[in-house]
């Protein structure tokens, strides 16, 4: 395999405490500057997003005694995308007394993340796993419980542990509402300022540091300068690039999209997760992809027809004729392969022609010999409300007919680089949650995304925050500095410069055109031609979309999408930098497969030798190509093993 | 099933804004596949409107799950349309016939301003929480999770409690425009949980006091709302938080 020779040698400092892993957070957190109480009501804090990272993180330091002011694009900060979570959330508790601890947390999540993350961040987020189930319970957070009053945990995703907590089908709900409750709290209380409905622009950035945003208001269109000495981006993942994901509509890359212009490294972009089990797509008008909890693939068994073309009604089809491909090429783990496996398996049997529904892009997920093992009540007690929504999408009855399920991109382990602090580049950028890339390698294990989202808001930046104004002293800046006059002039600019397109081809075309291009060609399996290709082509599409989209209405009033255009427009950039990322490292790992990169037996080849590390791209201006720099990954307390399930 | 696309007439309300008088706007479409959402049919309209060079019809959305409480219709007069335990956003096409009439209105109710066509201002909910829906506990201050047992029952009637979704249609439907559901539902979360217990009087007293200010109505015992909320949540959460308040008010 070719080495990537076009890279910078890395410059930034990841900031990792010296010292035995075990000690790296306490032994940092006691070497950590402090903000004297009275200091800390002078200093403006700006979060922007309100899912479980940014909530948490909002809350905690309100409390702590900034002034903190939050925005989210939603009419209300409890919708956040975050809600919708469903599985659970993962800590080392050891509730069960079935052998976890912090070591396993920290070993399984790295493992999961096929060594593409930093030991010392994962271990970090092992360690505070367990306060915050402690947090959340103390909040009135309603996690299901055993008869003796005790909490209850099941085991998730393919894990040999039951450490995952959770509340019914909705643990995503609980946590943020969870989360919520304090940052309501934290507004009555004066010490937050809620903007809703109020989409960050820009990032402004004055003498290299993080001084403030530009926003939009969403229902009036009001442009607004806010300064800060300190931004956290907490916007959430980019799935939606797909177009189609299991991600909220609203999700998008915007805010990160902004501060990588601003100059924060974008690190591994191409990491995406597309999870096995979903509702598959079933017409054009497709909006968006629902997932089916992973769970049922625990009593649900996968198949297709051993015949391409096979057109019979799945019931019709005796069991000789019936290919339980996972079974069959996985004996030991079967229908519990990870995610990346799963879904890998579902396209290649799809692309022999022997998928299934009207498209053919569907594979069946069956529980008919479960029913007969256990009996319908037992199965619907475990899987009862996925089953009714599963009905309520297609019109289909799951104890009647196979389910037809399909993989669907859900997660993007990628984002803004961050150092140990979580901060970026850019001083005083800090970037929490699904934002930031820094804890799930190239493939993020299930659970693991409430864990982080809430560690890093709770846990990690009340102190890194602290240690950063502390130590910089930020020198105050205020909002008629040139930086913001500059930065909204171009906010001003851009709106009027998509409202006057007025060309023929709506938004939504563009981003479905988008779409299609990064599932087939920077999807699940990619190889260089395709990605060539998917590069030309995008960049064509971006091209287009300033001369011919149709973008309705006005600026000062409520215009959805007005919104919609802009983070079209982002999601043209991030699209070609996410299949020049995929190009660049020729080797498959975690959820990224390349043809290119394969065993004998056709599974994927990890290359650790030239790609335990990290991309992070630097924006070097307008049309023009990212830099790509290189962080080495450094591990010294585990074993970098290939992963097998056979 | 059938899989033909239908022809579906709409009637749908415009409001340019809170200022100007709002109407309905009639539209007819003929190729409403029965297995899109309902979402998706608006999704639609408004891609064929634009290819008109027509204003698009603006409507809250996002998870489009039943989940972010952001979708909000009153469709043929009933929040969230006719299926029951179903937000819009879950509503699919084959619920309706070929050749259906279909009304669309915005949430009306005096403490849900409106912004546009069909989106109104729910922020009444959030100050609603913000005057006592939590428990005042700091970050890193809490004790190991399982220090406290909470019987199986009392957890899962909290989390019967706690789905709610904060969509607002238990107020759609009220004759009064009451949002006794949405109060009640998570002043009887917490009253179901230890955790909840210090604040308890407190919290049911300036929620109470917050959703009145707010310009909701009182409650009549009308029950549309426990009909209308898409995740089910029971009455009782209603009567648990008049207990609440008389005991707190009481004592
Ligand atoms: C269907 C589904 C199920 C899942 N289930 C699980 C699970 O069981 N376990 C698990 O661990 N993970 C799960 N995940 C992943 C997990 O839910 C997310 O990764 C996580 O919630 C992200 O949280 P966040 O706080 O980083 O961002 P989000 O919750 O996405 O919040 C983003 C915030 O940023 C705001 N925002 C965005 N852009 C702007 C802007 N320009 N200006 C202002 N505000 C902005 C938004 O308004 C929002 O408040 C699931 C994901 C999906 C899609
Ligand atoms: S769009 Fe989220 S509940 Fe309907």
């Amino acid at each position: 395999m070719e080495v990537p020779k076009n890279y910078k040698p890395f410059k930034w400092d990841s900031h990792i405490p010296p010292g035995p892993l075990k000690e790296k957070w306490s032994s940092h957190k006691n070497n950590i500057k402090l903000v004297n109480p009275n200091n800390k009501r002078k200093h403006n804090v700006i979060v922007v997003g309100t899912g479980l990272a940014g909530a948490s993180a909002a809350a905690s330091l309100a409390e702590l005694g900034y002034n903190v002011k939050a925005f989210c694009i939603q009419d209300s900060a409890r919708r956040a995308h975050s809600i919708a979570a469903q599985g659970g959330i993962n800590a080392a508790k050891n509730y069960q007394n079935d052998g976890d601890s912090v070591w396993r947390l920290f070993y399984d999540t790295i493992k999961g993340g096929d060594y593409r993350a930093r030991e010392a961040n994962v271990y970090r987020l092992a360690e505070v796993s367990n306060n915050i189930i402690d947090q959340c319970v103390a909040q009135g957070v309603p996690f299901a419980r055993e008869y003796g009053g005790t909490l209850a945990n099941r085991s998730f995703g393919g894990a040999q542990l039951s450490r995952t907590f959770y509340a019914r089908g909705q643990t995503g709900q609980q946590l943020l509402l969870g989360a919520y409750s304090s940052l309501s709290q934290a507004i009555q209380s004066g010490k937050v300022q809620m903007y809703a409905r109020e989409e960050m622009m820009d990032l402004v950035v004055i003498d290299g540091k993080a001084k403030g945003i530009i926003t939009r208001n969403l229902v009036n269109g009001k442009i607004k300068r806010h300064a800060a000495d300190a931004v956290l981006l907490c916007t959430g993942g980019y799935g939606n690039v797909y177009y189609l994901s299991t991600n909220a509509k609203n999700s998008n890359v915007t805010a990160a999209w902004r501060c990588h212009k601003r100059g924060a490294l974008f690190a591994n972009p191409n990491f995406t997760q597309i999870h096995p089990t979903c509702i598959p797509v079933s017409g054009e008008y497709q909006s968006k992809l629902t997932l089916m909890s992973e769970s049922l693939r625990n009593d649900g068994r996968v198949w297709v027809p051993k015949a391409k073309g096979d057109k019979r009604h799945p019931n019709e089809i005796p069991e000789e004729e019936r290919d339980y491909y996972l079974e069959r090429i996985y004996p030991s783990f079967g229908n519990l392969v990870p995610r990346d496996v799963a879904s890998r398996n579902a396209k290649n049997v799809c692309d022999e022609g022997r998928g299934v529904g009207e498209s053919g892009l569907a594979v069946y997920l069956d529980f008919r010999d479960a029913i007969k093992r256990d009996g319908q009540s037992t199965i619907a007690e475990k899987y009862g409300n996925l089953f009714e929504m599963y009905e309520k999408i297609t019109g289909e009855n799951p104890y009647e007919v196979p389910m037809r399920i399909f993989p669907a991109v859900h997660y993007t382990m990628g984002g803004l680089w961050v150092d140990y602090n979580l901060m970026s580049n850019v001083p005083g950028l800090f970037v929490l949650g699904e934002a930031n890339f820094s804890d799930h390698g190239a493939n993020r294990l299930g659970a693991s995304a409430l864990m982080q989202g809430l560690a890093d808001g709770y846990f990690v930046i009340p102190y890194t925050l602290g240690n950063y104004i502390a130590g910089d002293n930020p020198e105050k800046v205020d909002e008629s500095h040139e930086a913001f006059d500059k930065a909204e002039k171009e906010v001003v600019d851009e709106v009027n410069k998509l409202l006057n397109v007025k060309g023929e081809k709506t938004i939504l075309a563009y981003h479905r055109e988008l779409g299609k291009i990064m599932w087939d060609k920077v999807g699940m399996a990619r190889d260089e031609a395709g990605l060539k290709e998917a590069i030309s082509q995008i960049s064509a599409l971006r091209k287009e979309y300033w001369e011919n989209v149709f973008v309705p209405g006005e600026s000062a009033t409520y215009n959805k999408y007005l919104e919609y255009a802009f983070r079209v427009a982002d999601f043209l950039e991030l699209g070609e930098l996410m299949a020049r990322d995929a190009l660049e490292r020729r080797e498959s790992c975690g959820g990224h497969f390349r043809e290119e990169s394969q065993t004998p037996e056709g599974e994927a080849k990890r290359d650790d030798e030239n790609y335990a590390k990290v991309f992070a791209w630097e924006y070097t201006g307008p049309e023009k190509p990212q830099e790509l720099h290189v962080e080495d990954l450094v591990f010294e307390n585990v074993k970098l093993t290939q992963r097998s399930y056979k | 099933m059938s899989n033909e696309n239908m022809t579906i007439h709409l009637k749908v309300w415009r409001q340019k804004g809170p200022e100007t008088k709002g109407f309905f706007e009639d539209h007819t479409m003929d190729d409403v596949n029965p297995h899109m959402s309902f979402l998706e049919m608006l999704d639609l309209l408004n891609e064929q409107l634009m290819e008109q060079r027509k204003e698009p019809i603006e409507f809250d959305h996002d998870c489009r799950e039943g989940i972010c409480g952001s979708c909000n219709l009153v469709i043929n007069g009933m929040a969230h349309g006719p299926e029951l335990r179903t937000a819009a956003c879950q509503l699919h096409m084959r619920k309706f016939s070929d050749g259906d009439t279909i009304t669309i209105e915005p949430w009306r109710a005096r403490a849900f301003p409106m912004i546009k066509d069909l989106v109104v201002d729910r922020s009444a909910f959030d100050r609603i929480m913000a005057a006592g829906g939590y428990v005042s506990v700091k970050t890193g201050n809490a004790p190991d999770a399982n220090a406290i047992p909470i019987p199986k029952h009392e957890a899962d009637l909290a989390m019967d409690y706690a789905t709610c979704i904060g969509c607002g249609a238990c107020v759609a439907s009220c004759p009064n425009s009451s949002a006794s559901l949405f109060t009640g539902a998570k002043i009887s979360q917490l009253a179901h949980l230890p955790q909840g217990a210090p604040e308890r009087k407190k919290r049911a007293v300036a929620m109470v006091n917050q959703m009145e200010k707010e310009g909701f109505g009182d409650c009549s015992n009308f029950q549309e709302c426990e009909a209308a909320c898409p995740v089910g949540i029971s009455i009782t959460a209603i009567a648990e938080m008049r207990k609440e308040y008389m005991k707190a008010v009481l004592s």
